[in-house]
């Protein structure tokens, strides 16, 4: 059978699909990989954690939030669309009791921002708050 | 040493023994994110500021370590409890080694 231009060309397409969906889920879980890498086998639940970011956000290179951890060491906070998914990571002192604290980021669209808290027995606690970006912040 | 990098820390002059006190900071830094692309089309390499730490009087109130995703010109808001007297140390740790200080007197009644 003679191989035409269309075979081709569906061939292709099928395998260009057939890899896009391999790689698509790949980036939301970048974010979980690393959450996995903090807190590891450990069962994550809701707590008191939560984090503060606007529903719409117009200028996606400074989007404010605020995390509030009431009882927690230390809270790492990540982007889930973003190219690197890692924002900050912030550790509490002791003298530091409202355990919350507030910054500017940036994000790429639109996407989660999500807190993992390490708590001071040690648990760990996620929240996370769904940003709509108009114009994305990373250059891009 | 990036150039005009600046701090500016708000802090309240006094307080009373146990209050909780709001602390702004900002520090005027680009925070090239290893993102973008100049007009050549060659990627512009990263140079943030990494970490941000608070002390009063030696101890620690806050770390916290940035990643490029964190907005140019770095805003940090957070809260702490003055038992006395005494100073805040506030520090920013560069991508180029530079190392960024400036210190808040607050007197506590």
């Amino acid at each position: 059978m003679k191989l035409t231009r269309r075979d081709l060309l569906v061939m292709g397409s099928v395998g260009m699909g057939a890899t896009l969906m391999g790689v698509m889920p790949a980036i939301a879980s970048l974010t979980d990989d690393e959450i996995a890498k903090i807190a590891g086998d450990a069962e994550i639940v809701a707590g008191e954690l939560f984090v503060t970011a606007p529903e719409i956000a117009e200028n996606g290179n400074t989007v404010p939030i605020q995390v509030t951890a009431p009882g927690a060491v230390m809270v790492a906070i990540f982007a889930d669309g973003n190219p690197v998914p890692n924002v900050a990571t912030v550790k509490f002192g002791p003298l530091n009791r409202s355990r919350s604290a507030s910054t500017r980021i940036r994000l790429a669209k639109t996407q989660n921002v999500v807190a993992i808290a390490q708590m001071e027995d040690g648990s760990f606690q996620k929240a996370k708050s769904n940003v709509k970006v108009t114009i994305g912040g990373c250059g891009g | 040493m990036a150039s005009g990098v600046k701090p500016r820390v708000k802090v309240p002059k006094t307080a009373k023994a146990g209050d909780t006190i709001t602390i702004k900071t900002l520090i005027s830094h680009k925070m090239e994110s290893g993102q973008r692309k100049d007009s050549d089309g060659n990627l512009i390499p990263r140079s943030i500021i990494n970490r941000f730490t608070a002390d009063f009087n030696g101890q620690n109130v806050i770390d916290v370590t940035l990643e490029p995703a964190i907005s140019t010109n770095p805003y940090f808001q957070f809260d702490a409890n003055v038992p006395e007297t005494g100073e805040f140390k506030f520090t920013w740790y560069d991508d180029d080694g530079s190392v960024y200080e400036t210190a808040k007197k607050i007197s506590v009644s």
